[in-house]
């Protein structure tokens, strides 16, 4: 692996934080009265769409995995279609996880969905990007010593950074200070994001730091 | 000496115990007492202060009335007089606060807001420990000075009618009285026509001074439905008119006696927006006071906010009404409304005498009292009144003495105010030094457990414990020496009322002797460990990493639950923890299933790690992953999959599929009782099916549920023991429908509501029965070298006794919360814990989170309010304090103990672990004692906080009875283990 790999992933990852920071900018120049917490739906939405976006462009200019031999137009469209069932089928789940967690069933539907949206957005939406509606290969990045290259070992930072984020979120809520951040699904949505955004922050560093350890089976 | 871990943790805890009793009982500071005991009272009162010579009206004065009504309406918030309803509901005493001779107060009961306690409060005028609200399960005669006390002693004549509480306290002061008991929450008219009975008769009568009425109704009504419920309103009309009944007939009786009667409106605590009461919100804490009688000059139109008094001052008033010296220990003061158409002289008379009393309890109690500003202004207004005095008899009625009469009650009115608020902070003192003596213990013996965890938990799972170690012996006489002079100097310093120098020598030095042994054994473990580390330094070190996802979770879980102690909020949201730490472990445990299935059956041995979305862990760095994969490969994993191979597809399925049916009971169960603070008004499914309404659904439900219980436990029993489970099961039902909580079958309608005792007893017969077989079946495995099937048989008829008693215990609609208990406890051991071969520590800890969690959906909190007593008297006609405590006891803590059979049951049916048990009870008694540890210097630290009495006391109670628990689990443990290895 060279520098020049993790200089790449480093840009990437800092355009990605930069879309996150951006979506929370951008929109209060067109819309009037808009906060994160109190049109907290439409940053989720704003916030999600941007960070597909960017990932998307990235991931395609960058383009750190092999393309696939066949590259005909209706395979393209079936695997785009296969991506976009595996996100829904994503947001879904994780909108039953939160509600076995505790999350409200009927009250605050809307919420709930919406931060299942963004966290798939966070996790799901690399893993597409870069492993595409392959699930032998995530399974393959997910265990312990399958990585093979910088960027999977980068998604599987970033994810599970998300997801601690996401857990250490909903931590401050039953705490009576009575602040709007403390709002279900709020500070679990912002702990997303900030797990987010650290990992992107993280993972290069750690990357460039172990460097000399790390070794992939096809580089 | 060698110790088996269990044995060893057994020993642990049971010093813990003692050390948690010691700070205990050093935190809950002992309540203001005078020190003359109430038997010698030949103590005359303090004469007339007069400068220069000495008044001659040495005398108590004559009583301001007559006779006296009390009517207590129980969990008579202030707003239900004062405030709106007061105005809808109540018009007659409306109109007598608004226009009448009355005078109106709001009165503040004090933290713990129960009833015992607070009727304590009303007649002594003292403030009860909060060690009392454990004693209002069981009242033993008040010993203290009292209102009733005097009036008795004086030769008043009173009569009593309404909660027994009162009759238990004040035993033989009544001339005549009828008690009712509370047994039946869900009763309230007939509660409250017992006692209005008997007005009729009463009213007419002359042979009575004082009439006590306390009605019970009202509470009943806001346990059951809450504050806003119509039932409310029409209870308080009741309530109106037989305040109104009352005052004519006392009006009517006026004419003929010299002077006017008193009737007194008041409640013993309020009732919170849940309808419960016990915690100190606005709610609970405000109840009104309204003092009426004819002697009280008319305010026409006067409609002022009444004022905030104590609930402790009508103690004094009523003293002072009545004639009689104002109870010793009372730290209220005088109403000074009620005695201001009296002449000014008798004004001044009656504050002196008060201010005389707190000055007394303030001597008593506090060692530096002259420096007291209230005992300074009490000084001086004394000298201000001895001059007025002698002013008052050389010349009489000019307008300087009224000014300056009027000036010395200022003062006096100044002292008591100052008096009376520095004897009520005298209470929230603590004892430091028991405290300390406490923490020291439990701290000592969290650390030797923590520095005995790798010896205990290896695979041998025993203890060296140096009993007699000549090295250490010389350390060991010096901090004894310390420590005895400590002690010493503690004690016999000037101030001391620590509790600790009270207990006699003998105990005293037994502890100070633990507390040095203890420390010796910290020392020489410490020291045993850095030489172990030294010698076996590279062989240790790989060990560290071969912790799985689950491990390093158990640890974060423990150590977040014990940080969460130190605010307010988690406590009172304890529940939101466990729930959440529950899920987080069902879906770690997921991921290993998953793991497992998915990865575990490729060709080339791939070290796996899948992870999942619920492991939402800290991300081990790589290289110790890479390192520890190795190790896991080795032991771990390998096994694991391989366990989980020799499974069939069904049973494959079911092992995929039941960590998302335990997460779907779990969520299920937390909308059944909403507990906490923050949640506890929402609706759930158990106000629902308690509701009268739905009792249909309730009777099905407890029904479908008994029938569960027995299919889920009689598989494992054997054939005696199952028909007994199954008729106990069966008189379960029965006595539900005897009290009238589910619909019987075979009877119609709900008249004939009885106490259920035959039924009750009848399922205890069958109870006793199937812990007696067990217990055979055990001791004859024991004796049969070949009976080793007998034994888990035994083992599990002990656990299904259990059942069967919490069955009985459980409210109907809770009855759910066994069976999935029940559940949750087969799925995961037969398709989690077995199949992954997981190890007995990793089960432990996770038996222990499910026990802590079930405590929680059974609508248990941290509040004292939430204890369901009503478990106390099943099968009781009366009350009996050690069947009642025990019953309650095990009500309460259902969830942890059948949490902690289970695991028993589970560890001793698996073939070919014998340490297990051991390693278990060590664990138990681990994740057990580190909560109690930390909250004990948690709640040191914070002892000044503004929710100590409402939040973190309630918890150190709660958590002192877990530890209780916790060490009776640990020594039924070791017990198994003892049978286990004789056995063997
Ligand atoms: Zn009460
Ligand atoms: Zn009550």
């Amino acid at each position: 692996m060279k520098d020049t790999d993790i200089k790449r992933l480093l840009y990437a990852h800092l355009l990605c934080i930069f879309s996150v920071i951006l979506s929370t900018f951008i929109p209060s120049l067109f819309l009037e009265n808009f906060s994160i917490l109190e049109t907290h739906l439409i940053w989720l939405c704003i916030c999600s769409v941007f960070v597909t976006v960017v990932n998307l462009v990235l991931y395609s200019v960058v383009k750190p995995n092999t393309p696939s031999k066949r590259s005909s137009l209706t395979h393209k469209v079936a695997r785009f279609l296969k991506c976009c069932i595996y996100f829904l089928v994503s947001c879904f789940s994780f909108h039953v996880i939160f509600v076995l967690y505790g999350a409200p069933l009927i009250e605050l539907v809307l919420e709930t969905f919406l931060f299942a949206v963004i966290l798939s957005t966070f996790t799901t939406m690399p893993c597409l990007c870069l492993l595409g509606p392959n699930i032998k290969a995530w399974l393959r990045v997910f265990s312990r010593n399958g990585v093979t290259s910088i960027w999977e070992n980068s998604l599987q930072i970033t994810t599970i950074s998300s997801f601690v984020g996401s857990w250490l979120g909903a931590l401050p809520i039953p705490l009576d200070w009575e602040r709007p951040w403390q709002v279900w699904p709020i500070s679990c949505t912002l702990g997303a994001t900030f797990g987010y955004v650290a990992g992107l922050a993280i993972s290069p560093l750690w990357i460039y730091w172990n460097r000399k350890q790390l070794t992939y089976k096809n580089n | 000496m060698r110790l088996g871990s269990g044995t060893f943790a057994v020993c642990c805890v049971a010093i813990e115990v003692l050390g948690v009793a010691i700070f205990l009982r050093g935190f809950f500071p002992a309540p203001v007492r005078s020190s003359s005991r109430p038997e010698h009272q030949a103590e005359p009162p303090a004469p007339e202060p007069l400068a220069g010579a000495s008044s001659n009206w040495t005398t108590l004065p004559p009583p301001l009335f007559s006779k006296v009504v009390i009517v207590l309406i129980d969990a008579l918030r202030d707003d239900f007089v004062f405030g709106s309803k007061g105005v809808k509901f109540m018009p007659y005493t409306t109109y007598l606060v608004e226009k009448g001779s009355s005078h109106s107060f709001v009165a503040e009961a004090k933290p713990p807001t129960v009833t015992m306690p607070r009727i304590k409060a009303l007649m002594t005028g003292s403030l009860p420990g909060f060690v009392d609200v454990i004693r209002n399960l069981n009242s033993p005669a008040l010993l203290e000075d009292n209102v009733i006390r005097q009036a008795k002693a004086a030769g008043r004549r009173i009569i009593f009618y309404g909660d027994e509480t009162w009759v238990k306290l004040f035993p033989k002061h009544f001339v005549e009285y009828d008690g009712t008991t509370s047994f039946f929450v869900s009763d309230y008219t007939e509660v409250d026509n017992n006692i209005t009975r008997h007005l009729e008769k009463v009213l007419k009568r002359e042979d009575w001074d004082m009439l006590i009425l306390h009605y019970l109704g009202l509470d009943h009504i806001g346990h059951v439905s809450g504050p806003h419920s119509p039932l409310i309103g029409s209870k308080l009309s009741e309530m109106d008119n037989i305040l109104m009944r009352i005052h004519t007939a006392l009006l009517s009786k006026e004419r003929e006696a010299l002077l006017p009667s008193l009737l007194v409106l008041c409640g013993d605590h309020g009732m919170s927006e849940a309808g419960s009461h016990g915690a100190s919100s606005t709610e609970e804490v405000n109840t009104p006071l309204v003092l009426i009688s004819s002697a009280f000059g008319r305010k026409p139109g006067d409609v002022r906010r009444p004022k905030h008094v104590q609930q402790t001052d009508l103690a004094a008033t009523l003293a002072v009404g009545l004639g009689l010296p104002i109870p010793k220990n009372s730290v209220g003061r005088l109403l000074f409304p009620v005695v201001e158409g009296k002449p000014m002289r008798e004004q001044l008379r009656f504050l002196h005498l008060n201010t005389v009393q707190l000055s007394k309890l303030l001597q008593e109690n506090v060692p530096l009292y002259e420096k007291d500003p209230g005992f300074e202004q009490f000084k001086m207004s004394e000298r201000l009144h001895g001059n007025w005095i002698k002013l008052y008899l050389e010349e009489k009625g000019s307008e300087v003495l009224l000014n300056l009469g009027m000036k010395v009650l200022r003062q006096y009115l100044d002292a008591l105010q100052t008096l009376s608020l520095s004897l009520s902070r005298q209470v929230a003192q603590y004892d430091i030094y028991s405290m300390a003596v406490g923490a020291v213990l439990v701290l000592e013996v969290l650390s030797l457990l923590l520095l005995s965890v790798p010896k205990a938990l290896g695979p041998a799972a025993e203890l060296d414990v140096p009993l007699s170690s000549p090295l250490f012996s010389l350390l060991f006489c010096l901090t004894l020496l310390v420590l005895s002079a400590v002690h010493v100097v503690v004690c016999t310093s000037a101030e001391s009322t620590c509790y600790f120098c009270s207990v006699p020598w003998l105990v005293a030095s037994g502890a100070v002797l633990l507390m040095a042994a203890l420390l010796c054994a910290i020392v020489s473990a410490v020291s045993k460990t850095g030489v172990s580390t030294k010698h076996a330094g590279k062989n240790l070190a790989p060990s560290s990493s071969q912790w799985s996802e689950l491990d390093l979770l158990i640890l974060l879980g423990t150590a977040g639950h014990v940080l969460s102690l130190g605010a307010s909020s988690f406590i009172e949201e304890e529940h939101q923890t466990w729930y959440f730490l529950v899920s987080t472990l069902c879906l770690a445990l997921c991921q290993q299933v998953y793991r497992s299935h998915f990865l575990g059956n490729k060709e080339d041995p791939q070290c796996s790690s899948y992870a999942d979305p619920g492991l939402k862990l800290a991300l081990p760095t790589q290289r110790d992953r890479a390192k520890g994969c190795a190790v896991l490969q080795d032991n771990g994993a390998h096994v694991a999959t391989s366990a989980f191979e020799q499974l069939g597809d069904a049973e494959r399925w079911m092992a995929l599929a039941s960590p998302w049916a335990v997460l779907c009971c779990c969520r299920l169960l937390r909308a059944l009782n909403q507990t906490g603070v923050q949640g506890a008004h929402r609706p759930d499914l158990g106000h629902w099916l308690t509701s009268s309404d739905h009792k249909a659904a309730l009777s099905v439900l407890a029904a479908l549920s008994l029938l569960t219980i027995f299919l889920l436990v009689q598989r494992r029993c054997s054939p005696m023991s199952k028909v007994a489970l199954a008729l106990g099961l069966l008189g379960v039902y029965c006595y539900r429908a005897a009290i009238g909580n589910v619909m019987s079958p075979w009877q119609r309608g709900n008249k004939d509501i009885s106490k259920g005792i035959i039924e009750a007893r009848f399922v205890y017969v069958f109870v006793l029965g199937v812990l007696f077989t067990g217990t055979r079946d055990l001791l004859r495995a024991q004796a049969a070298a070949a009976g080793t099937r007998a034994r888990p048989v035994g083992l599990w008829e002990i656990h299904s006794g259990l059942v069967l008693l919490a069955a009985l215990l459980l409210r109907p609609h809770n009855l759910p919360v066994l069976v999935s208990s029940l559940l949750v406890q087969t799925l995961m051991a037969k398709f989690v814990w077995k199949p992954l071969s997981h190890d007995a520590a990793e089960v432990t800890v996770a038996h222990y989170w499910f026990g802590q969690a079930f405590f929680f959906f059974q609508g248990n909190s941290n509040n004292i309010a939430t204890v369901d007593i009503s478990a106390g008297f099943v099968g009781l006609g009366h009350y009996v304090e050690v069947p009642a405590a025990f019953l309650t006891t095990f009500a309460t803590y259902v969830g942890p103990i059948l949490w902690a059979s289970h695991l028993v049951n589970y560890l001793s049916s698996e073939a070919g672990s014998r340490s297990s048990l051991r390693h278990a009870c060590f664990c138990y008694a681990l994740v057990g004692s580190i909560p109690v540890s930390a909250y004990i210097i948690l709640v040191t630290s914070l002892r000044y906080h503004l929710f100590i009495w409402s939040v973190f006391s309630p918890k150190l109670l709660y958590e002192g009875m877990h530890l209780l628990i916790t060490a009776a689990v640990c020594i039924f443990f070791t017990a198994m283990d003892q049978t286990k290895l004789m056995n063997s």
